[in-house]
C-alpha cells in the first residue's frame, strides 16, 4: 500500500533520514520502534506531506505522494494523527472532528463518519460541544484519533499516541488501536512504547539516528537481543 | 430643577443610545481587522484606506451614475472584497514568511498609495452621497435613519460572519487555522486558500462599512486617517484577533465618544475615548478580554 525508497529528510542543514525504506502492506499494522531523536516524526511528516524528503520516493497505492500538493495527501487515504495530537484547543470537539472530514469527498459523508467515531468513542459524543482543549489527554488522543478516522482512510499514521499520557490510558489507546486494526483499516504507528507497541503490530521496524537498522516480524523483534538490551531493559 | 432633570435624562437617553448605534458601526470596523489579523497574523494598516476606495465605489455608482443605492452596495461590497484577496495576493502572500515589520511597512506603503492615487484621481474636494435620510423622533429624542440603518445593518453583516465561521467548513478553517497554522495539511485544507478567502471577508466587510459610513460622512481621500486609528485603538483594547473583545470595546469606545461628546464637544469625546486607551494599556496591555496564559 504504501512505500518508501531511500528517503533523505531534514530540516535546514540538519538530515534526519538517511535513506530509508519502508513498506506497509494492505491491512498490516507496522511499527516503528526507535529511540528519541531518530528520525521516527519526520518519517510521519515526509509521509503526510508535512516536510518533503530531499531524496528517494513514496508512493501510496501507486500514486506518487511526492508529486501531490501536501493539501491532497489526506485524499489518497493518508490521515496522520501527528505528535501530541495537535487539536485545535479552542474549537469544541465536534468542530476538531468537522475539521477531519474538511475535503469535499468526505464531507459528503460526515455524518456517517460522525456516527461511526461516536460509536467507537462514546466519550465523544457525551463531550461534543466541548473545547477540545480543555479535556484530558487521554480524551484529547481519542479526539486526534477520531479528527483522522473523519476522512475515512485507507492508511493511518499514529505518532507517537502514548506520549504523555497514563499507564492505564497507554493500555486503553493500545486497545483502541487493536479494534481500529480489527476493522481493517491498515496502521502505521511509531512508539517509543517498545513493549506495547510490539503487542498490537505484525511487523516493526527499528529506526536509529535516520536509519533502519533492522526488521522483522513482532515476534522476531521481542526475541531480538538488541532489542531486548535496548528497549525492553531485560 | 424638576425641569432640568427630566430634560437631561432624556439627553442623557439619546446620547447613549446614539452611542449604541454608533458602537454597531465601529464593532464592524474593528470585526474585519481582526479577522485578518486573527487568523493571517498580519495588520492592515491600510485598512481605513479600503474603506475609503469603497466610499468613493458608492460616491460614484449613486451621485455620478445614478446606481440606485441598493444595487450599488452590493456591488461596492463585491469591489472592496475583491481589493482585499488582490491585496493579500499581491503584497500579503510574498511577505508572509518576513519579519512583521515588513508586513506593517508594505501595508503601510499602500495606505499612501491609495491616498496618493484617490489624490489624483478624484480630487481633494469632500463628495457627499446627496442621500438625505429623515431623522426618527421620539417623543424628545432624535435619531437619525442613517444612524439607525448603518446599525442594524453591521448588526446583520455581524451575524452573517458569525453564522458563516459557525456553520461552514471554510469558516470551521478559519477558525482552526489561527489555532495550529502547520497541521492545516493534515485536514486538507490548502492554508493559501484559507488566507485568500479570509482577505476577501475582511475586504468584504471593509466594503459594507464603506456603504454605510458614505451615509454619515463626505468622502475625501484623507478620510481613512479619521476612521483608521479608533479602528486600530478598538482592536488593540479588545485584544487584537479577539473578535469577541473588540465587538466589546467598540461599544466601550462609542458610549465614551458619545457620553464626553455630551457633555463638552465632540472632539472631547474622542480625548476621553484615547486617554481611557492609553491607561488601559497600562492596566490591560493584551486587551478588555485577555486570555491568562
Amino acid at each position: 500500500m504504501l512505500t518508501l525508497k531511500s528517503v533523505d529528510a531534514g530540516y535546514g542543514s540538519f538530515q534526519a533520514l538517511f535513506g530509508v525504506d519502508l513498506e506497509v502492506k494492505a491491512g498490516e499494522a507496522v511499527g516503528v520502534i526507535g529511540p528519541n531523536g531518530a528520525g521516527k516524526t519526520t518519517l510521519m511528516r515526509v509521509i503526510s506531506g508535512l516536510i518533503r524528503p530531499r531524496k528517494g520516493s513514496i508512493a501510496m497505492q501507486g500514486t506518487d505522494v511526492l508529486a501531490t500538493p501536501a493539501h491532497r495527501i489526506v485524499s489518497l487515504g493518508i490521515a496522520h494523527v501527528p505528535e501530541n495530537r495537535r487539536l485545535f484547543p479552542r474549537l469544541t470537539v465536534e468542530d476538531n472532528l468537522k475539521m477531519g472530514a474538511f475535503m469535499p469527498e468526505a464531507r459528503r459523508h460526515h455524518d456517517e463518519r460522525l456516527a461511526f467515531v461516536f460509536d467507537l468513542f462514546p466519550r465523544m459524543k457525551e463531550r461534543r460541544h466541548q473545547l477540545a482543549g480543555t479535556m484530558s489527554g487521554g480524551e484529547q488522543q481519542m479526539c486526534a484519533i477520531g479528527r483522522a478516522l473523519m476522512s475515512d482512510p485507507k492508511l493511518l499514521l499514529l505518532d507517537e499516541p502514548s506520549a504523555g499520557l497514563a499507564p492505564v490510558v497507554v493500555q486503553q489507546v493500545f486497545e483502541l488501536v487493536k479494534r481500529i486494526r480489527a476493522g481493517g483499516l491498515t496502521v502505521l504507528i511509531v512508539e517509543q512504547n517498545v513493549q506495547q507497541v510490539l503487542r498490537v503490530v505484525d511487523r516493526a521496524y527499528l529506526l536509529e539516528a535516520g536509519t533502519i537498522r533492522g526488521s522483522g516480524t513482532a515476534a522476531e523483534m521481542l526475541q531480538s537481543d538488541t532489542i531486548k538490551q535496548a528497549y525492553l531493559g531485560v | 430643577m424638576q425641569a432640568f432633570l427630566d430634560i437631561f435624562d432624556i439627553y442623557l437617553l439619546e446620547t447613549v443610545i446614539n452611542g449604541i448605534l454608533f458602537g454597531g458601526v465601529l464593532a464592524l470596523l474593528a470585526l474585519g481587522l481582526n479577522l485578518i489579523f486573527g487568523v493571517i497574523d498580519v495588520t492592515w494598516i491600510c485598512y481605513a484606506e479600503l474603506i475609503m476606495i469603497g466610499m468613493y465605489g458608492m460616491y460614484y455608482l449613486v451621485h455620478v451614475y445614478g446606481v440606485p443605492y441598493w444595487a450599488a452596495a452590493p456591488m461596492c461590497i463585491l469591489l472592496v472584497a475583491g481589493m482585499g484577496a488582490l491585496l493579500h495576493f499581491l503584497v500579503i502572500a510574498p511577505l508572509l514568511s518576513s519579519p512583521p515589520i515588513n508586513q506593517l511597512l508594505a501595508t503601510g506603503g499602500v495606505l499612501f498609495f491609495l491616498q496618493s492615487f484617490a489624490t489624483v484621481a478624484f480630487g481633494v474636494e469632500f463628495h457627499n452621497i446627496g442621500i438625505q435620510l429623515p431623522v426618527l423622533r421620539l417623543g424628545e429624542m432624535n435619531f437619525s435613519y442613517a444612524r439607525l440603518l448603518s446599525f442594524a445593518a453591521a448588526l446583520i453583516g455581524m451575524v452573517a460572519v458569525y453564522v458563516f465561521m459557525k456553520r461552514t467548513y471554510v469558516g470551521t478553517a478559519i477558525r482552526a487555522i489561527a489555532q495550529d497554522r502547520q497541521i492545516m495539511a493534515l485536514m486538507g485544507v490548502d492554508t493559501r486558500r484559507i488566507y485568500l478567502i479570509t482577505s476577501a471577508l475582511g475586504g468584504g466587510l471593509a466594503g459594507l462599512a464603506a456603504c454605510l459610513l458614505v451615509l454619515l460622512y463626505d468622502v475625501h481621500p484623507f478620510i481613512g486617517l479619521s476612521i483608521g486609528p479608533i479602528t486600530f485603538l478598538i482592536c488593540v483594547l479588545g485584544g487584537l484577533g479577539n473578535f469577541i473583545g473588540g465587538f466589546v470595546a467598540a461599544f466601550v469606545f462609542a458610549e465614551i465618544i458619545s457620553l464626553g461628546g455630551m457633555f463638552s464637544d465632540l472632539e472631547w469625546g474622542y480625548v476621553l475615548a484615547f486617554g481611557f486607551f492609553i491607561v488601559m494599556m497600562f492596566i490591560r496591555p493584551a486587551g478588555l478580554l485577555s486570555r491568562r496564559s
